[in-house]
């Protein structure tokens, strides 16, 4: 499988590292009143789609930074890939703005 | 002070530097040079940039390196390098950038963490088909990147068709040294 980087280009896949699904940036807001129902769901509760999935992928073997893959679960073709860093970033500041 | 008469090694435990030529290819372990590692702290992408550019240090892009004297660079990551210079001059390497950076960037001495093989001779590009993943029939001089050879991460810099460097763990040097000399004898 080969991941293209958005920075160095294709890459084998080698030379990453798989977390799991891209929403683990989604971390809840530890002070709100049902932080303790939304830190169940963040840690627990993961959709399994058959499909296209975001998932965090990490260059361990390569210059470390962290990947968003939109990946097809039943035919591995990957679609999109992004720097995590743009993707959290691009949330927060959409975040700010609301 | 007292008085020590201690003897460097190189990073192969050699009192000089190992030199090798497999099939007419020339394998050299280098100790000449000091390295730091620069990262920007965040939000003065522009400072160091600026502060580098006056220093006449080139900062390179994603997957490139740049040459020059007294410094070298490689970009290791998104807002990070790795220089270089001469060992003989800059062995205290941080103290020559610390006044360049000021607070803008985290600089890492790095000099006694790696170990520098440079490779030179002809299908060199046919050796590290066998060794690594990455594409350097297709890498233009003067890119390099951080793979693996062996298991073990490394950095390898093309710097010519017929002339490549590779920085790794000055702990696994005799592995690597050990994987180079195997996959020339195989390759050419």
């Amino acid at each position: 499988m080969i991941i293209n980087h958005p920075l160095l280009g294709p890459r084998d896949a080698q030379e990453f590292t798989y977390l799991g699904d891209a929403n683990l940036l989604n971390r809840p807001n530890p002070d709100a009143p049902d932080a303790a129902e939304r830190f169940y769901e963040y840690l627990y509760l993961r959709d399994n789609p058959a499909g296209l999935h975001r998932e965090l992928w990490y260059h361990e073997q390569g210059d470390r930074s962290w990947l968003v893959v939109t990946r097809n679960t039943l035919t591995h073709e990957i679609t999109k890939v992004e720097l995590a860093r743009d993707v959290a970033r691009a949330a927060q500041a959409a975040g700010e703005s609301a | 002070m007292p008085d020590h008469h201690l003897k460097p090694h190189t990073a192969l435990g050699q009192v000089a530097a190992v030199t090798q030529t497999v099939h007419g290819l020339l394998i050299r372990e280098n100790p000449n040079s000091a390295l730091a590692s620069l990262a920007t702290r965040r939000g003065r992408d522009a400072d160091v940039a600026r502060m580098a550019e006056s220093a006449g240090l080139a900062l390179p892009g994603p997957g490139q390196i740049s040459q020059g004297t007294p410094w070298s660079a490689l970009w290791i990551g998104p807002e990070q390098w790795l220089l270089e210079a001469p060992f003989a001059s800059h062995e205290d390497i941080v103290s020559h950038l610390a006044p360049i950076f000021g607070d803008a960037a985290s600089l890492t001495e790095q000099t006694d963490a790696w170990v520098r093989f440079d490779l030179q001779g002809q299908g060199l590009v046919d050796v590290f088909e066998r060794l690594c993943a990455l594409n350097l029939r297709a890498m233009a001089d003067l890119g390099g990147a951080r793979t693996v050879i062996e298991h073990i991460g490394v950095f390898v810099l093309k710097l010519a068709e017929d002339q490549i460097s590779v920085l790794g763990p000055r702990s696994s040097a005799a592995s690597l040294h050990h994987a180079l000399i195997t996959a020339a004898k195989s390759a050419l």
